[in-house]
């Protein structure tokens, strides 16, 4: 590999190798954090490490194409936002609005995350080890072959899937630092006219928003859910159930599998429910009559 | 340092604050270098029209005086406030608060702080306790005085705030330079009110301080109820509320901070139908009683007192707020990433469930005070 010096018109200089860069964003401002990152993917580095991330807003957001970020730290709002293509791994927690509006991707969370996660997302994955907050996934559509998919590990916050128009929100509820919380919270899909929430376990129905029904998965539903939960399994195990980044933050649980086909399978050891709209257009006639 | 008189002049923007806690149980001092540093981190969320913090453990030299930070807008409205205070305690102690010439901060009040007790002799009227004659004080100048606001009046505590990034208002107050074993910063983003030296946070009464972000829609009903139990806001800003009610529910009615919890972000009533009818009851009670009382629209706020440190949420969390351990300290933040920044290794984090308190007390004083 060669190594050689990338630097930016400021004189912002990062050592590169190949295809390859660390940038270290210790006290560096969020703007001239993202400027760097975008003076490297000029320079064609597709693989990018940030490290001692403490809060920058707006990582990876916009970025399109086939590009690698790992991101050691705490990334501050809006991470991987409108982006495109990119495969982000975040070591540690999440803040607020990840992968909002997301257009295509994955990120990979190996911690917990925050509120309004994968809000209006079109595409893409997102998979989260631990716990996420409130409102995540909301107003999540599709568009025939773009589905976008959220699985989560641990608990999420109320307003799960509000007003989601497509995709799916798929929930395990394991890897919790909150041991005493429901799964999930009230008003569940509240205003949902689209898309899919699975539960593993169930919720009380007085959780649940208006117009939508929660039913056993059937063989269909189970194909999809063994597919996402092996792609959830192949980038946890080993990590799954132990403190890890959060730094202890995860409850104690009893020891995990560490090879991802037995984590698969504990996962889908226990039933799933899956939360729909009675109909298609629930809210069809809401204030104009149409038939 | 006058709050704008015409609607023209008022900032409006949109967005939120930022807001920081951090508190030592077992009171070893912790330095203003940290909690500046974890306000520095969150920058964005505020834009410049108003910083603040609060600092306990501050004065133990004098922490049996009451400490009045003053705000004032020249020498004379100082004068005129100094007569009052004259009038009804005793100056233990008066200085000037040590400021430096920051050139972000334009336009600073004179600031002036006195360290006081309650004249022996007071007089007739005054039939409450030293507590309520002290906030009977505060009310008396912020009412009555012109161009002068106490922002301050605690035991051992102090408030500190204005105009300006927290960073430029910790620089212009020399914080770097004090110690406490309880901090929060507030970084600001004026919304509906005003952005002046009053209105920056924290909001306090004796060793009450709250920190918020957010906006409380009720501060109408909220200020309308303060003003019949003697309670009159002053500073133009929703937060005022707050820390004139939990004075209220709490030192005056006698409530726990989970109760006063409750108040503030009361569980929704198809909650209150489920529970067993005892429980039932009670928050029933507790909302015909208090109704006036319950804080509506976005909030995460931190309160915090000579007891410990609480964060709360609106009971739909409509404001991030994040909890922290690393042994006896205690960090409550909008952001976590404030937080690793002044402490990288945590033994716990978690973001708190809408509406459900974070209560820390100090453990308790062994045989060294």
């Amino acid at each position: 590999m060669s190594a050689d010096v990338m630097c930016d018109e400021k004189g912002f200089c990062v050592q590169r190798e190949g295809e390859r860069c660390v940038i270290d964003a210790t006290g560096v401002y969020y703007r001239q954090l993202n400027e760097r990152i975008r003076a490297a993917l000029e320079h064609g580095v597709t693989d990018i490490e940030v490290v001692q991330v403490r809060g920058q807003r707006y990582i990876a957001t916009a970025v399109e194409g086939d590009v690698r970020f790992t991101v050691r730290g705490v990334p501050g709002q809006d991470l991987g936002a409108f982006m495109r293509g990119p495969v982000i791994h975040v070591y540690g927690n999440a803040q607020d609005g990840v992968g909002n509006t997301m257009d295509g991707g994955r990120i990979v969370i190996h911690g917990m995350a925050g509120d309004v996660l994968g809000y209006a997302m079109r595409d893409g994955r997102i998979l989260v080890r631990g716990d996420v907050g409130y409102r995540v996934g909301i107003h999540m559509k599709a568009y025939m072959d773009r589905v976008p998919v959220i699985v989560v590990g641990g608990k999420a916050g109320d307003f799960l899937g509000e007003y989601m128009a497509g995709g799916a929100i798929i929930l395990l509820g394991m890897h919790s630092g909150m041991a005493d919380a429901p799964i999930t919270g009230r008003n569940l899909g509240t205003g949902m006219h689209g898309g899919v929430i699975y539960l593993r376990g169930r919720v009380p129905e007085y959780q649940l928003g208006p117009g939508l029904s929660m039913e056993p998965v059937d063989e269909a539903d189970l194909d999809f859910l063994r597919g996402h939960v092996a792609d959830f399994a192949a980038e946890f195990a080993g990590e799954f159930g132990a403190g890890g980044a959060a730094g202890g933050s995860e409850a104690a649980g009893q020891a995990a599998p560490v090879d991802a086909e037995a984590l698969a399978a504990a996962i889908l050891s226990e039933p799933f429910v899956k939360i729909r709209p009675f109909s298609h257009r629930p809210y069809g006639n809401m204030y104009v009559g149409t038939n | 340092m006058q709050a704008p008189r015409d609607f023209w002049h008022f900032e409006k923007d949109i967005s939120g604050c930022g807001v920081f806690g951090v508190i030592d149980r077992a009171r070893r001092l912790i330095p203003g270098s940290e909690p500046i540093a974890a306000m520095c981190t969150m920058h964005d969320r505020g834009n410049g029209l108003g910083g603040g913090f609060a600092a306990y453990g501050i004065y133990p030299d004098r922490a049996d005086w009451y400490a009045f930070h003053l705000m004032c807008d020249d020498r004379d409205a100082l004068e005129r406030a100094e007569g009052v205070i004259k009038q009804f305690h005793d100056i233990r102690h008066s200085e000037p608060i040590p400021t430096r010439k920051v050139a972000s901060v334009k336009n600073p009040p004179v600031v002036w702080r006195y360290f006081v007790t309650p004249k022996a002799n007071r007089p007739a009227w005054a039939t409450g306790d030293e507590a309520d004659y002290m906030v009977g004080t505060v009310m008396h100048i912020n009412t009555k005085v012109p161009g002068v606001f106490v922002f301050s009046s605690g035991k051992d505590m102090g408030a500190f705030k204005g105009v300006g990034f927290p960073e430029d208002i910790a620089d212009f107050f020399r914080l770097d330079e004090y110690h406490a074993h309880m901090w929060t910063g507030h970084n600001r983003f004026p919304t509906n009110t005003p952005g002046w030296w009053g209105g920056a946070h924290p909001f306090t009464l004796l060793d009450w301080a709250i920190v918020h972000n957010g906006e409380i829609s009720s501060y109408g009903i909220n200020k309308r109820y303060l003003c019949q139990h003697g309670y009159e806001c002053t500073l133009m800003t929703d937060t005022e509320v707050v820390a004139y009610l939990i004075d209220l529910l709490i030192r005056k009615h006698g409530l726990t901070k989970r109760e006063a919890s409750w108040v503030f972000a009361p569980p929704f009533w198809d909650e209150v139908d489920r529970m067993p009818e005892a429980e039932r009851e009670a928050f029933k009670a507790l909302r015909m009683v208090y109704g006036s009382a319950l804080l509506n629209g976005p909030f995460a706020i931190l309160v915090t007192d000579s007891n410990g440190m609480m964060g709360l949420n609106d009971r739909v969390k409509l404001r991030p707020l994040v909890v922290a351990e690393q042994g006896d300290r205690v960090f409550m933040s909008s952001e976590e990433s404030s937080i690793r920044e002044v402490c990288r290794d945590l033994d716990r984090v978690w973001a708190p469930k809408a509406g459900q308190p974070v209560i820390i007390d100090y453990l308790p004083q062994g045989g060294a005070a």
